[in-house]
This record gives C-alpha cells, sequence and structure tokens, in this order.
C-alpha cells in the first residue's frame, strides 16, 4: 500500500490568544513591533509551503507597530486590538497595496482606498501583515482556483485548505497571523475554518460592510472573521461590525459586545438538529464528531430538538444559480479600460475587452460569467433567475419557522474533512456539492459559527456550523462557545 | 429549462459576456454548462407559481437601512485613480479605436 502521507507534513500550530497578547503588549512585556517581526519571520519560514500569503504589507504594519509603541510607551490607553497580527483576504482592498482577488486580471493593482474593514481594524490597532491566497475572485470551494497556485492546508499539506478563503484560515491555522479577514458567499468562510481546525464567522448579510470588498455576488457576500477561538472571532467582529454610510445594505442595528455575549453559558438555549443535514453523503467520522458535539450542547443545558428543512436539497441549485448571475454583472467591471489587465491584442475595443477577459479570467469565472450570463439572457431569465429568486424565498422562510421554535441550528459545516488536491477539479459539479451545508444560510441572510468539533483518526479538523437568525450573532457564539469549552 | 446547451449558445452567451473563448474551450463549457443545468433543472419540482421572488433579504427582518442624504463629499484623487489604468493621458483613459461597434 501507497504510503499516503510519504510528502504530507503537519504545519499547524496552536494558534495564540488575543487577550494574551494584547495583555503583553499593553504590559510593555513585549512590543508591538516585536511581534510584528516575529510574525514576519514565521511567515518567511512556513509560507513557501502553505502559499496561504499572496503579498505582504510590511511597512505599513511595521508603521502601525511603532504607533502603538509609542502609544505604550507614553502610558496611553491601547484600543482593544493593539499590536495584533492580522492577515486580509485578496479580495478586500488596502490602498497602495496588490489586491489581486486571485486572478490575474487585477496582477499588479494597487487600489486607491481602503476598505471598510481594513480602516476599522487599524483604527483598533490591528497590525495587518498581508494579503491572503483565495480562489479567484472567491469563486471555488479548494482554493485550487487562485491564478497563484493553492494554499496547502497546514494539517496535512497533500490536502486543500478549503475555499475560497483558504489562505485566511491556513494563516491563522499555522500561527501565520492571529486573527484573518475573510468572505463568504457560500461558504468560503465557514468551510476552510472547518477543514483547517479554527473558528469562522460569516456575519448576518448587512452586519459588516461590504465597501472595498472585490465584488462576487452582492447579494450573498459577507465579510468575517477567523481566529483560534470563539472569544477572539467574537471581538473581532465587534470591531468590524457596524452601519457604513458607503454600504447601502449595512445595517444601523447597534453592535453587540459579541465577546462579553459569548461569555453566557448556552444553559437553556433551545437547539434545533436538521434531519435534512446528516442524511446521504455525510462522512461517518464527521457525523460521529457533530453527534458529540450536539451531546456536549445537552450535557451544557441546552435542549436538542430536530427541526425540519425540507427544501435543503434545493439549496444548492438555487445558490448557484442566483451566485453566478449576480458574478457575470459585477465582473462586468473588468474590461481592461480603468484598471487591472489589458490584451496586447487590443486592435479594436471590442477585441481589446474579449481578449482582456478571456486572458485574464481562469476557467471556472468564465464557467460561472458564462452560466450566469445564460441565465440572464432573454427567453432564460424567468426560468433560471426569477425562478431561483422564488426558492430563495422558499428556503429563507423555512429558516426563519425554525428559528420560531429554536435559538440555533447545528449541523456539520460540511460533508467531509479536507479533501486531497486535485481530488475534485475535474468536476465542476462535484465541486460545488461541497457547499451543500453552507449555501442555504448564504441565500437566507442569516449567521452563521463553524466551530471546531474534534478530529478524523487521520488527524483532520471537523467543524460544527452554529447558525442563528438574522442579527442572532450573540446567541451563535453563545453556543459556540459552548461546543469550544467542551474539548472534544 | 433543462434545454441542451449547444456549442452555438456558448459561443452566443460568450459573446454577450464579451469572453473570447478558445475552440477548444467551447465544447468543454458547453458539457459543463449542461451537467451544472441539468442539475439546476431540480427546481423544476417545485411550485413556484405563487411564491414572491427574494431579491433582497434585508425585507426578511425588516432592517432595511435608510439612504445616505444626496450631497457631494470629496472622492478618489484623480492622479491616484489613473495611475492604475493600462492607458491615459492623466485625465482620460484612453482605449483603441472604436471600428465596427
Amino acid at each position: 500500500m501507497a504510503s499516503v502521507t510519504k510528502s504530507a507534513e503537519i504545519l499547524a500550530e496552536k494558534p495564540k490568544e488575543l487577550a494574551a497578547l494584547r495583555a503583553e503588549i499593553t504590559e510593555s512585556r513585549r512590543k508591538a513591533s516585536e511581534l510584528a517581526s516575529e510574525y514576519y519571520r514565521r511567515i518567511e519560514r512556513k509560507n513557501p509551503q502553505l502559499n496561504a500569503f499572496l503579498s505582504l504589507t510590511r511597512e505599513r504594519a511595521l508603521a502601525q507597530a511603532a504607533r502603538i509603541d509609542a502609544l505604550t510607551a507614553r502610558g496611553d490607553p491601547l484600543p482593544l486590538l493593539a499590536g495584533i497580527p492580522f492577515a486580509i483576504k485578496d479580495v478586500l482592498v488596502m490602498r497602495g497595496a496588490a489586491s489581486t482577488a486571485g486572478s490575474k486580471i487585477l496582477q499588479g493593482y494597487r487600489p486607491p482606498y481602503d476598505a471598510t474593514v481594513v480602516t476599522r481594524l487599524e483604527s483598533a490597532g490591528a497590525i495587518l501583515l498581508g494579503k491572503t491566497n483565495c480562489d479567484e475572485f472567491a469563486m471555488g470551494s479548494s482554493n485550487e482556483n487562485s491564478a497563484y497556485g493553492p494554499v496547502r492546508n497546514p494539517w496535512d499539506t497533500e490536502r486543500v485548505p478549503g475555499g475560497s478563503s483558504g489562505g485566511s484560515a491556513a494563516a491563522v491555522a499555522a500561527n501565520l497571523a492571529v486573527a484573518a479577514l475573510g468572505t463568504d458567499t457560500g461558504g468560503s468562510i465557514r468551510q476552510p475554518a472547518s477543514f483547517c481546525g479554527v473558528v469562522g464567522v460569516m456575519p448576518t448579510y448587512g452586519r459588516v460592510s461590504r465597501y472595498g470588498l472585490i465584488a462576487f455576488a452582492s447579494s450573498l457576500d459577507r465579510i468575517g472573521p477567523f481566529a483560534g477561538n470563539v472569544r477572539d472571532a467574537a471581538t473581532v467582529l465587534s470591531v468590524i461590525a457596524g452601519h457604513d454610510p458607503c454600504d447601502a445594505t449595512s445595517l444601523r442595528a447597534p453592535v453587540e459586545d459579541y465577546a462579553a455575549a459569548s461569555d453566557q453559558p448556552a444553559e437553556g438555549l433551545r437547539i434545533g438538529v436538521p434531519g435534512e443535514y446528516f442524511a446521504e453523503g455525510l462522512d461517518d467520522e464527521v457525523r460521529a464528531a457533530v453527534e458529540r458535539g450536539i451531546a456536549a450542547l445537552r450535557a451544557a443545558g441546552c435542549t436538542v430538538k430536530p427541526v425540519h428543512l425540507p427544501h435543503t436539497r434545493y439549496a444548492v441549485p438555487t445558490y448557484y444559480l442566483i451566485a453566478t448571475a449576480e458574478a457575470s454583472a459585477n465582473l462586468a467591471r473588468f474590461d481592461g479600460v480603468r484598471y487591472g489587465y489589458r490584451s496586447p491584442r487590443s486592435e479594436t475595443l471590442s477585441a481589446m475587452y474579449s481578449h482582456s477577459r478571456d486572458e485574464g479570467f481562469g476557467a471556472e469565472v468564465k464557467r460561472r460569467i458564462l452560466l450566469g450570463t445564460y441565465a440572464l439572457s432573454a427567453g432564460y431569465y424567468e426560468a433560471y433567475y426569477r425562478k431561483a429568486q422564488q426558492v430563495r424565498r422558499i428556503l429563507a422562510d423555512e429558516f426563519l419557522r425554525a428559528f420560531a421554535q429554536v435559538d440555533a441550528i447545528v449541523t456539520p459545516t460540511s460533508p467531509v474533512p479536507a479533501f486531497k488536491l486535485g481530488e475534485k477539479t475535474d468536476d465542476p459539479l462535484s465541486m460545488y456539492l461541497a457547499d451543500i451545508y453552507t449555501v442555504t444560510a448564504s441565500l437566507a441572510g442569516i449567521c452563521g459559527v463553524s466551530v471546531p468539533c474534534g478530529t478524523t483518526r487521520a488527524g483532520l479538523p471537523v467543524g460544527m456550523q452554529v447558525l442563528a437568525t438574522h442579527l442572532g450573532e450573540s446567541t451563535a457564539f453563545r453556543v459556540a462557545r459552548a461546543v469550544e469549552a467542551a474539548g472534544i | 429549462m433543462a434545454e441542451k446547451v449547444t456549442v452555438e449558445d456558448v459561443e452566443r452567451v460568450a459573446e454577450l459576456a464579451r469572453l473570447k473563448l478558445a475552440p477548444d474551450e467551447v465544447p468543454r463549457m458547453s458539457n459543463d454548462l449542461n451537467a451544472i443545468l441539468a442539475y439546476i433543472s431540480e427546481l423544476n419540482e417545485l411550485d413556484t407559481a405563487r411564491v414572491a421572488p427574494l431579491e433582497q433579504v434585508s425585507e426578511l427582518a425588516d432592517f432595511s437601512s435608510e439612504l445616505r442624504p444626496d450631497v457631494l463629499v470629496p472622492s478618489l484623487e484623480r492622479a491616484e485613480v489613473m495611475r492604475e489604468a493600462p492607458e491615459s493621458d492623466g485625465s482620460f483613459f484612453k482605449v483603441p479605436k472604436v471600428i465596427e461597434r
């Protein structure tokens, strides 16, 4: 039997805790600049194997660290994330820093502004180390669609980290950053969090401003944190959440202290378990791990009861129609005129558009643009796009009915643990089915957390997905904390 | 729904999307689209005649936000924006001459 682990390597490292690091900095036991340099050294050592970072923003990070050290030297109060090293998914723009979205079409692009989440993290004292690898325009579930090569899973370098925010998840899992930002359109934070054994949060649609996010599907896109534990992820969300005049869909509801909320015991919460998420196709070891997580919730004083989400199986086709239709419109802006790549074969305007786009986009992006354009084209709009929007309402209503009976719903985040590189790349449909447990919550606009919930016998992480209703983040964090505390 | 996507359909859609596909890409894309659309046709099992399309989830939880006042605010620096253009004279984006269309 061939050794399956011959070149596999474990590069995972227990992530650091935000509060402990911050205490070291506020008590002057450690300088923010030394901490940043330590992280850069670790990135230099591990990134060649992992390919988690696409570019580093060293100058900006060290300038920010120097500001924090100056505050400390003066004895001034430090902000919440003072000196904490972060990684930023490359679909989020930082002024003057390369922002590729994992695509060749944006190679060399230096955006003239900062995303709102970037501004908010830096205002809270965070050190932004660099930009992380991802599937091109966040389209993928394995990070293999990046134009800059795949990311490797720190738990087994022969396996994928998940996607599309694979670089951010891997960076936290390998302690190349204490926390990271990713984006989630159909599972792109939660699924890589589960594959890499870290916490990942998809906030409610509109909870976090999308200004400065290179758009994939605007009615679905969310920005959210990765961290090594639930409390840290909650802390980061409280910093990046809130209304922003630059994003008309951002919500005015007050931002809660999610970390404090996560300290509340889960006792008395009603937990729904949908049978549809434990059916055919679920890996036995994933099922067993998630069932241990459910037992832990019961032991923590939660009431566990079945809920029914009978239309779940229609979510993946609905998602792929809506997401590709919106993507086909959003990606029309990449035309070789204002920024990004322009083909040398640009004799006429029309040739410039089509050659720039053909040479600049990868195969999966083209496939989705074609599918989306087809679904929106004359004669097909009613049958495809409008139909999908109707089913979207059925799916959302189904969740809201369930949330009338329970406070949170728990499921596996992914039907399988991290798969091997190359295992699904030849079959787009099988890759789409990797999102089967995450896309429904995306369509409904509700929030969700993926929390580590044990490992398989081979040592691969398993994630439990905790879903809560619109603006129910505090509840999701409480439940996730209880699962985490059980130490499964 | 679930009609076969032909090679001609792919070429027509690629034209609409301003994508110049390589000749060998066209049949592959048509196969992929047919496989995906066959799966998507499962949605036909659902009677949605009386279901209103859900365009934005913000309507579900009554947390829609009002529009900001329509007032002028400083925008991006022109020089910083134009620097990113593949071709520019500093004030305008330059493109190849428009013939045919």
